[in-house]
């Protein structure tokens, strides 16, 4: 039985059936990212002073994320319009590109963003014990210049033991920047580039800490709506590679062979919803990257 | 910008609407390339200090919401599409607005503030 509609326009909706449930299917997704996004609104909104973090993601692998996941939008519009002129040979490298591109953001998230995070350690500091700590929070400084004030100490933790084992009374940890020169001026915002912990060591006794953690989802609100927003966004990216690869392998072709239009107007619908998740990223990364 | 039409089972009309096609891939090209320079323009202004934070989330927002427009516009085609798809959306609007509306309401909450 033939599926009607896939090339003609159905007459009373004056389109092609696939498109009316794409854009219904987008309808949908926005309302789950739009939960989330209002979730995100409603923890930053209600975050204490000093509570909601800044500077703490890689600004340009970002970036280059964000400008890959562009160039793909624009790869999967001209694999749609290469098969509108007819032109297979095109559309299967503008496919290949558009995969290429989903696969390197996935592989940047999972292999470097990520992994880096789950081994970056952060401790807050008990208020009684926010003095103590002075020489590497820095708030006499922060709250002259009218700042939010920093009340935890991050970087990279050495006694790796100390999360687990009670008889281990401090944590050992290599200051971020931020904490090893807190009042240097350039601290005050967060840096462009990337910097790695320093050499100066310092010891944060667990008495004075109210939580501490490496940086996972629950670690705090950011890091709990960072991980849940781009990891559905990531789950997004990888059925979107899912599907085009399908596209793009031979079977696709027999499509092509029986009706080209047939064909385009399926890589039309896949590259919505792709769209649509470019959309969602150019929201994502400066909710959490930048701001 | 209107999308390309439909293409016609003529095969001597085939070349003009190729040639149509390829009209609407400069635009295409345009459209990225503007969007990269937005997304870099977004990250230089992040660095600015607009003497609040929320003066820049507004910035920031600003930014994306017409970045975003340029994609739903051009890539997704919504610059010339069937009234039905338009209608969709309406109600996905309405209902985005009551969701951020309701989170409105919650942060202000008269019993707690």
């Amino acid at each position: 039985m033939e599926i009607p509609y896939t090339v003609s326009t159905r007459p009373d909706t004056g389109l092609w059936n696939a498109k009316i449930g794409i854009w219904l299917f987008l309808a949908s997704e926005v309302m789950l990212f739009g939960g989330l996004f209002s979730a995100y609104i409603f923890l930053r909104i209600d975050a204490l002073p000093g509570m909601w973090p800044h500077g703490l993601l890689n600004v340009p692998v970002g970036t280059m994320n964000t400008a890959i996941l562009i160039a793909s939008s624009v790869t999967v519009v001209l694999a749609w319009a290469a098969l509108k002129m007819r032109r297979y040979r095109a559309y299967w490298w503008y496919m290949l590109a558009t995969i290429s591109c989903g696969v390197i953001f996935l592989t940047v998230k999972l292999v470097y963003e990520w992994p880096q995070k789950f081994e970056h350690f952060g401790a807050y500091i008990k208020p009684a014990a926010l003095e103590k700590y002075e020489p590497y929070l820095g708030n006499h400084h922060l709250e002259q210049k009218g700042l939010p004030p920093r009340l935890e100490v991050t970087g990279h933790l050495h006694n790796l033991a100390a999360l687990h084992d009670p008889k281990i009374k401090e944590y050992e940890v290599a200051l971020d920047p931020t904490n090893a020169d807190p009042t240097n001026p350039t601290m005050d915002r967060p840096h462009f580039f990337y910097v790695p912990p320093t050499d100066k060591i310092a010891t944060i006794e667990k008495e004075d800490v109210e939580r501490a953690g490496m940086f996972t989802p629950d670690h705090n609100t950011y890091f709990a709506s960072y991980f849940t927003i781009t990891g559905l966004h990531g789950l997004h990216v990888l059925g979107g590679v899912l599907v085009f690869i399908y596209m793009w392998l031979p079977v696709s072709k027999k499509v092509y062979q029986r009706n080209p239009e047939h064909l385009a107007n399926r890589v039309e619908v896949c590259g919505l919803f792709w769209h649509f998740v470019d959309l969602v990223w150019i929201f994502v990364f400066p909710l959490f990257y930048l701001l | 910008m209107n999308n390309p039409p439909d293409v016609s089972p003529d095969p001597a009309e085939h070349e003009e609407y190729a040639h149509n096609v390829q009209k609407h891939v400069r635009g295409y090209l345009i459209v990225g390339a503007l969007l990269l320079t937005f997304t870099a323009l977004t990250v230089a202004l992040s660095y600015v200090d607009f003497g609040t934070r929320k003066a820049n989330i507004a910035v920031a927002m600003l930014v994306a919401t017409f970045k975003a427009g340029l994609v739903a516009a051009i890539f997704m085609h919504l610059a010339a599409e069937k009234r039905l798809i338009y209608r969709v959306l309406l109600f996905t609007g309405i209902f985005v607005f009551a969701l951020f509306w309701l989170t409105f309401l919650a942060w202000y909450d008269p019993i707690v503030h």
